[in-house]
């Protein structure tokens, strides 16, 4: 069957657990790998797993873009790069999925929007943050049934698995999450909390869901909607788990949550890295399926 | 040791409206908070902390809402002080570069950044801003009896390399003893520059508040945090009367009238306590096993809906190593404890 053929911009952990995960998919054929510096050890395993790489950036590769038939790009750099191979790709016809917290597509949270992107023909589409991808899908399974007037959401994650770009601007995490968990998961007001925890050994990500709804909350519809949120995720990140809840307490609605990684290149604590990976290639899969269904066409 | 530390001057920080937000489950009123402040400013306490009990940007579902926001706690308190300033604490994952500028606006005086102790480097851009925006910056490396000696001074480190010109020891869970915090004030004192302050924070909850503090001291830290009528998380932080009187006896110099501050603990803090804090079997345990001392009240609440004791529920938050901030666990941990069918009494919801 033919596959889309793709680059991941970024030879680090992100972008090697993605190559893993690129491989395995049916419609989907990871074929460049776009790094910066020779010595790197991604970009030496992605030329072992027969992939061409460059160390000059995205502009190592933008003379073979046409000729390797490349349509989808994923950016797992930084956001201060994002916007110029962004803009770079883009003029070429490639789509991007950007995995930095530069934002300057729309969000997607796969399960929540990534049909309606794929039917805008968005050429840029963002990813949010680990902690958004993580909740942001049970935000949603609580507005879909009624008025959420604030959400909260607060993710714990392993020291181990946060990198020292997310320390050096933390704030960057609270303010895209809260932004995103109100405006796609449909609450009125969001906030975001982030944890970082260094128990040995590492934990497995946890993350935990508050929704204050307007009336009191419909409790038998909100438990299946969870429950089929659930399932949604669960058909790309099989490690997210409901520990406990929904909990009912006035208006409040409370899902704890874990998320476990599949550990393809990653250790499986660090499910907030992977929950990122696996919502981008489930992104990429639905665009080269309207892509190989002929609905899509993009344009250079 | 009279005379070894007789005549130092010890900078006491008060605690009473910040730590003390989390007995009052942060309902501490506009008026409550002026006139506590006012009675600590004419005691002579230099610095008192005003702010949600997390922090600033702590109201939440998962901490608590305030009575008030940190905004207009810190417009009503500073205007009225004569002589003491005002602190904000920030826990970045919590709160913001946007919090720090509006409490900067307001017109604070000194900004706490506070990590958990091995996290430092999440700290950078707050106290880069706190440097640029003039203000008196702290890194507060809280939790940090979970960080041997050699490990906090790498962190402390790293603060001091941001901008930070005061790094606190902080013993989140009243857990550690002289010793304990002996050796680790040294061990900064000794690596850091000499013109960083060190701090010191205790917790009440082995009764060690005082005692901790007077060896912070004797190992170079210079800024002491107390609370006025042991008001704090927990058993509440170390009582800054009993503190001032202590160190009237041994001659170290604080600037802060004893009577006067008793008074203030007195007419003015206990009276608006909702229970007595102080050392029970619940605050107890968390100094004796090292948790988070503003769980305390969450596990009880979570004991009564789930009918798991909270001193069970605490034990199993420090087994885990929880960290400060992760209040979301707990009422987690009590329904999976709740489910194991062990106390007979749940009433799971």
């Amino acid at each position: 069957m033919k596959k889309i053929r793709c680059a991941i911009i970024g030879p680090g952990n992100i972008g090697t657990d993605l190559l893993y995960k690129l491989r395995r998919s049916s419609v989907l054929d990871p074929v460049w790998m776009v790094g910066v510096d020779p010595t790197s050890e991604g970009l030496a395993r992605a030329r072992e797993l027969g992939l061409k790489t460059t160390d000059q950036g995205v502009d190592g590769m933008l003379a073979h873009v046409k000729d390797d038939g490349v349509q989808i790009a994923f950016d797992a750099t930084s956001a201060y790069v994002h916007k110029a191979n962004s803009d770079k790709l883009n003029a070429l016809g490639v789509m991007m999925i950007d995995l930095t917290p530069a934002a300057i597509g729309p969000y997607c949270v796969p399960p929540i929007n990534l049909k309606a992107h794929a039917g805008r023909r968005e050429m840029n589409v963002n990813m949010v943050t680990c902690g958004g991808q993580a909740t942001i899908p049970m935000v949603y399974a609580v507005s879909r049934v009624q008025k959420v007037k604030y959400a909260e959401i607060i993710a714990t994650v392993s020291s181990k698995s946060v990198g020292p770009g997310t320390r050096k601007n933390i704030d960057e995490f609270t303010r895209t999450t809260s932004g995103a968990v109100a405006k796609v998961g449909g609450a009125d007001e969001g906030k975001a909390i982030i944890i970082i925890n260094p128990a040995e050994p590492p934990l497995i990500m946890r993350d935990t869901v508050h929704c204050l709804t307007v009336e009191p909350p419909r409790v038998r519809e909100i438990e299946d909607s969870v429950k089929a949120m659930l399932a949604e995720v669960q058909q790309y990140v099989p490690g997210y788990r409901l520990v406990n809840g929904p909990v009912f307490d006035g208006n409040r609605v409370t899902t704890f949550l874990q998320v476990e990684g599949l550990g393809d290149f990653l250790p499986k604590y660090a499910g907030n890295l992977d929950i990122m990976t696996a919502a981008a290639t489930r992104t990429a899969e639905m665009f080269a399926e309207e892509i190989l269904g002929g609905r899509l066409t993009l344009a250079a | 040791m009279t005379n070894k530390l007789s005549g130092i001057a010890v900078k006491t920080h008060d605690m009473s409206l910040r730590d003390g937000m989390h007995p009052k489950r942060h309902q501490i009123s506009i008026e409550q908070m002026k006139t506590i402040a006012a009675g600590l400013d004419q005691a002579g306490v230099p610095l008192i902390e005003v702010t949600h009990g997390d922090g600033l940007g702590g109201a939440s579902v998962n901490y608590g809402f305030a009575a008030a926001s940190d905004e207009e706690y810190l417009r009503a308190v500073i205007p009225t002080l004569k002589q003491a300033k005002v602190s904000a604490l920030l826990l970045p994952g919590i709160g913001t570069v946007e919090h720090l500028k509006m409490a900067a606006d307001c017109g604070i005086h000194t900004i706490r950044v506070a990590t958990h102790c091995t996290e430092a480097d999440v700290s950078e851009q707050h106290i880069v801003a706190g440097r640029k925006l003039g203000l008196d910056t702290v890194g507060f490396l809280m939790m940090a009896h979970m960080a041997s000696p050699e490990k906090l001074l790498e962190q402390a480190l790293l603060m001091e390399g941001y901008g930070a010109q005061c790094i606190y020891v902080t013993d989140s869970a009243g857990y550690m003893l002289p010793g304990d915090v002996a050796e680790r004030v040294a061990h900064l004192r000794q690596h850091l520059k000499p013109e960083t302050e060190l701090g010191f924070h205790g917790h009440h909850n082995l009764s060690m508040g005082v005692s901790n503090s007077i060896a912070a001291i004797e190992a170079g830290a210079r800024r002491i945090d107390c609370a006025c009528g042991g008001m704090g998380a927990g058993a509440g932080n170390t009582p800054l009367e009993v503190f001032i009187a202590v160190c009237n006896r041994m001659g170290i110099e604080t600037g802060v009238d004893l009577f006067k501050v008793s008074d203030v603990a007195e007419d003015l803090v206990t009276p608006i306590l909702d229970f007595p804090v102080r050392i029970d079997r619940n605050s107890l345990t968390l100094g004796y096993a090292g948790v988070y001392s503003s769980f305390l009240l969450f596990a009880k609440r979570a004991q009564a809906k789930y009918g798991v004791p909270a001193r069970e529920i605490l034990l199993e938050l420090g087994r885990q190593k929880m960290v400060g901030g992760q209040e979301d666990m707990i009422e987690d941990t009590a329904i999976t404890m709740a489910r194991s069918g062990r106390y007979s009494t749940a009433q799971v919801a």
